[in-house]
């Protein structure tokens, strides 16, 4: 089957409000009459209406059907000046107490908010919608130099729609002890909203930051993330990024990370995930010089009818770089599970280290996860695998501990909670993964209620 | 790393083109005439005196195949096939039917010896009887009698299509549909034989079945259909090998195999893969397009597939189980060798419909020259599957740096009973194991031979004794010539 095909088929099944309004938007937008931001959104248009929202015929989408969520007619979250629900007001406070933070409500900076004054010479944390708006030169230079798979129609309607985002960057040299806090909050809003947060990392040679990502909606509420963080991490620096997916539930939460790696780097995600009715993360990242270390992993607890979707690809295009995953997922009620990893050797990456684990809890009946775990090698002298495990709490486990007198109850609770811990150990930094281990155990105890 | 580079000369050196079943024989063929279209499908039907129904679904399926379109999603890449340039129907002339073994033709017999099956001997050796195959139609079968006393049906499709019309109707295209793919529809339309075998209730079938086929006549397609039916409490295990003859025109194999196991039934079928390749440079080779599938419809039903994969030029296959009964089991054991330009695109898929059902998937994976070798699987768990469990290992080995190997495996589960289990590995010949080898002495090549059975040694002991000799110097035949 030719992918034009797919495409046109793609294209025709959905009615795409999320398009019309794209025509009619450019215009206002940041960066309105910069030639080449201009470009980048009439491109990102035009490719974004060419592939159409992804059917499931298209195989990375194969068991997620986004459609019917892309489908509702989402219109620009309006600007955020005050006020905000006390739901998120804890993420505010958790802001204010981080030495470096960022404030985004509803798509836009919230200036006060933030907090961005204590950052050592050689890294600043910008607005992308501020850097746009002033034409700032660098930004032509550094933003959408990715490129965009068939498979990423999104990725490009970000290009295009794109009003807001952080912009972090570090000088050669820069070291950031401290984590850099960014928080997108959606509140209220009449209708469905969308926001397409275009973020910006460019990490110098040998710098060092800690990033760290909060996503927060309200529940109830019908709204569209659609985020892009471009990353590109410079010789022998060292980026740590974790993110907070914990979105209302009933917002479509998409998240396309393009990753570029240079010499000698250290590369380490891991992302939580407990939000949104769907919501996918997809982190594609790029190889392309020796002595890469890069780490991508996360945990995820997924109830009702929550669906959630990590797609991976980590392009070994060198020799000597190493790469290492683990994904762990919680699933009660009916919600499903995705996870795609890919992991690919191009002829002559020799030295490759590759290892990939995926392990899947299902706690009820009506749950479900779909693994598609893939090697695809062209060189001889690697060491690459990858594990998948699925199924309920092991019946051995259970019993030890009901054998020392715990109960049928908190012997599970305490069984599930030792599962998702185990991959937060990826996590390197010690106080994110504290707090992580803190939000972790309160959703589970969440979990725990409904039963 | 030295060592290594040295082996990959000198072994290169020696290519593979001393196929050792490369022949042709000459014998006349009755032939329909080039293409395909309806007719074709008449005149096959009217040569095989077949009764109406089966005419009806043939025509039915080739109608469809007109309009299907050609599976894409595989990792194999080759020019569209020109269907209108092969013949559908190829038969040795022989006149009546042989009643023994001393009135085949001789030449035929010849070939046979050639390819190491002396048919003259297998009344002898220990309990294999042999339908060969020699292009499309079965010309000799023994132990015939033997089976009879049991009650074993074993006998070519067309000749059960009229002793046995009940079972063939009711069996065939149950497992494997007329509309399941381009391929399988293709033979349901055109398929001219294969074997067909029924054991009866409570029988352990006395011997292996075996069946050799071989490609022969030029431009000869092969649409081999196989059905095998395993009544309640029976046990058959059935040996499938082949080898073809040297030449430069691919040639399409599109095979449907159907298994059907009853309550308490178990079929085991094993395969041995040696189709032409091609030559070093891709030229030439079958294009093995196989659809093989087993229904484990009873209570604590079992179907084992094994393969050992090194033909072909590109093979595309999936031998897959649906576990429909309670307590059922399947079972996959496979190597694939791939060398030179070969392209290999195999697994199986494991559908887990019945509570406590069971799935073991093993899969090696061997590539050297400038090959690409893909493990492709599914293991899906339905809801009902209470219980179910799967294991599956796949591992990959590379032999110089210009081949490639993939794995593409679909986990799906949606039973929170079902432990589902699945590790891959990637990793080469490790110098250590060589130099080891080469230290006591054992020449290169055959160190090769050794590691490699070694590693694929998981799946060649599940094989059956018959095979497994065969199959072990296959791995190192093989390998001869480009690993390293």
């Amino acid at each position: 089957m030719g992918v034009t095909a797919i495409r046109a088929e793609a294209a025709e099944a959905v009615a795409m409000p999320l398009v019309d309004r794209a025509e009619v938007a450019p215009g206002g937008l940041p960066g309105g009459g910069l030639a080449w931001a201009d470009a980048l959104r009439t491109n990102g248009l035009a490719r974004f209406r060419a592939l159409g929202v992804p059917s499931r015929k298209v195989e990375s989408w194969k068991y997620t059907d986004v459609r019917k969520l892309a489908a509702r007619d989402y219109a620009p979250a309006p600007a955020h000046v005050d006020g905000l629900s006390a739901v998120l007001r804890d993420e505010v406070e958790a802001a204010a107490a981080a030495e470096h933070s960022l404030v985004f409500v509803n798509g836009g900076l919230r200036r006060d908010l933030s907090k961005t004054g204590g950052l050592p010479n050689g890294a600043t944390l910008e607005s992308t919608g501020e850097l746009l708006a002033a034409g700032d030169a660098l930004l032509a230079e550094q933003l959408g130099r990715v490129g965009d798979a068939d498979d990423q129609a999104f990725l490009s309607l970000n290009a295009a729609l794109m009003r807001d985002g952080f912009v972090l960057r570090l000088a050669p040299d820069t070291v950031v002890e401290a984590p850099i806090r960014v928080a997108f909050l959606t509140d209220h809003a009449d209708g469905p909203v969308a926001t397409h947060p275009r973020n910006l990392v460019v990490v110098g040679d040998n710098a060092q930051a800690t990033l760290v990502e909060i996503h927060r909606g309200l529940n109830g509420v019908e709204y569209f993330s659609n985020a892009v963080t471009e990353i590109s991490v410079g010789a022998g620096a060292r980026l740590h990024h974790y993110k907070l997916q914990d979105e209302g539930d009933a917002a479509l939460h998409l998240a396309n990370s393009p990753v570029r790696l240079g010499r000698d780097t250290t590369y380490d995600s891991f992302i939580l995930s407990f939000g949104a009715l769907m919501a996918r993360n997809d982190i594609r990242a790029e190889l392309a010089a020796p002595g890469i270390d890069c780490r991508l992993s996360g945990a995820y607890v997924a109830r009702g009818r929550q669906h959630m979707d990590t797609t991976t690809a980590i392009d070994h295009a060198v020799p000597d770089c190493r790469s290492r995953e683990v994904y762990a997922g919680v699933l009660d009620d009916q919600a499903r599970g995705v996870f795609q990893g890919k992991i690919v050797v191009r002829r002559d990456a020799q030295r490759t280290d590759g290892h990939q684990l995926n392990r899947a809890l299902l706690l009820s009946k009506g749950a479900e996860i779909d693994s598609k775990p893939e090697l695809e090698i062209y060189a001889d002298d690697v060491k690459c695998s990858h594990g998948a495990t699925a199924g309920e709490i092991d019946a051995d486990a259970l019993f030890y501990l009901r054998a020392r007198g715990i109960d049928a109850d908190v012997a599970r609770a305490l069984l599930i909670e030792a599962f998702l811990m185990e991959s937060l150990q990826e996590v390197q930094v010690e106080a994110v993964r504290e707090e992580f281990a803190a939000r972790l155990k309160a959703r589970l105890a969440l979990l725990r209620g409904d039963r | 790393m030295a060592a290594m580079d040295e082996t990959t000369r000198q072994v290169e050196a020696v290519t593979t083109d001393r196929y050792k079943y490369g022949f042709v024989t000459d014998i006349e063929q009755d032939m329909a005439p080039k293409g395909l279209n309806e007719d074709i499908v008449r005149f096959i039907s009217a040569k095989k005196d077949e009764p109406e129904w089966l005419l009806e679904w043939r025509l039915r399926a080739f109608r469809l195949w007109q309009q299907m379109p050609e599976p894409g999603w595989a990792k194999v890449a080759f020019p569209p096939i020109d269907y209108q340039d092969s013949y559908y129907y190829a038969a040795p002339k022989q006149g009546d039917k042989p009643k023994s073994l001393d009135e085949v033709d001789p030449e035929l017999l010849a070939t046979y010896e050639k390819l190491g099956i002396p048919l003259r001997e297998q009344e002898m050796l220990a309990g294999v009887a042999v339908d060969a195959v020699f292009d499309s139609v079965s010309v000799a079968t023994t132990f015939k009698k033997k089976l009879e006393e049991v009650g074993v049906i074993f006998c070519p499709i067309s000749e059960a299509v009229r002793s046995h019309p009940e079972l063939v109707r009711k069996y065939l295209g149950s497992v494997v549909p007329y509309s399941d793919n381009k391929h399988a529809t293709l033979n349901s339309a055109v398929f001219t034989d294969g074997s067909f075998v029924y054991v009866p209730p409570g029988v352990r079938c006395p011997m292996e079945l075996s069946t050799y086929f071989r490609i022969n006549a030029e431009n000869t397609g092969q649409f081999e259909r196989t059905l095998i039916i395993a009544d309640k409490g029976s046990y058959v295990s059935y040996l499938e090998g082949c080898t073809a003859p040297m030449r430069d025109e691919n040639q399409l194999h599109a095979a449907v195999v159907e298994l059907v196991a009853l309550d308490d039934a178990e079929i085991k079928y094993s395969t041995v893969q040696n189709w032409y390749p091609g030559d070093a440079e891709g030229v030439g080779g079958i294009y093995n397009f196989v659809t093989k599938r087993a229904a484990c419809r009873g209570r604590n039903s079992k179907v084992s597939w094994t393969q050992v994969e090194t033909g072909s030029a590109i093979t595309w296959k999936y031998p897959s189980c649906i576990l429909q009964g309670d307590n059922s089991v399947g079972e996959f054991y496979s190597v694939a060798i791939t060398n030179n330009r070969q392209q290999a695109d195999t697994g199986t898929k494991m559908i887990h419909i019945g509570k406590n059902t069971k799935s073991r998937i093993i899969s090696k994976g061997i590539s050297a020259g400038r090959s690409d070798n893909t493990y492709r699987g599914l293991v899906r768990i339905l809801p009902g599957a209470e219980g179910a469990r799967n294991y599956t290992q796949c591992d990959s080995l590379l032999i110089g740096d210009k081949c490639g190997a993939h794995t593409v495996p679909y986990i799906e589960s949606r039973n929170s009973t079902a432990q589902v289990e699945h590790e891959a590995t990637t990793s080469r010949v490790s110098e250590d194991q060589l130099f080891y080898c080469r230290q006591r002495g054992i020449g290169e090549e055959e160190a090769l031979a050794l590691i490699v059975n070694g590693f694929c040694r998981e799946v060649l002991q599940v094989l059956p004794m018959e095979f497994a000799v065969e199959a072990q110097k296959l791995v190192g035949i093989s390998l001869e010539g480009s690993v390293g």
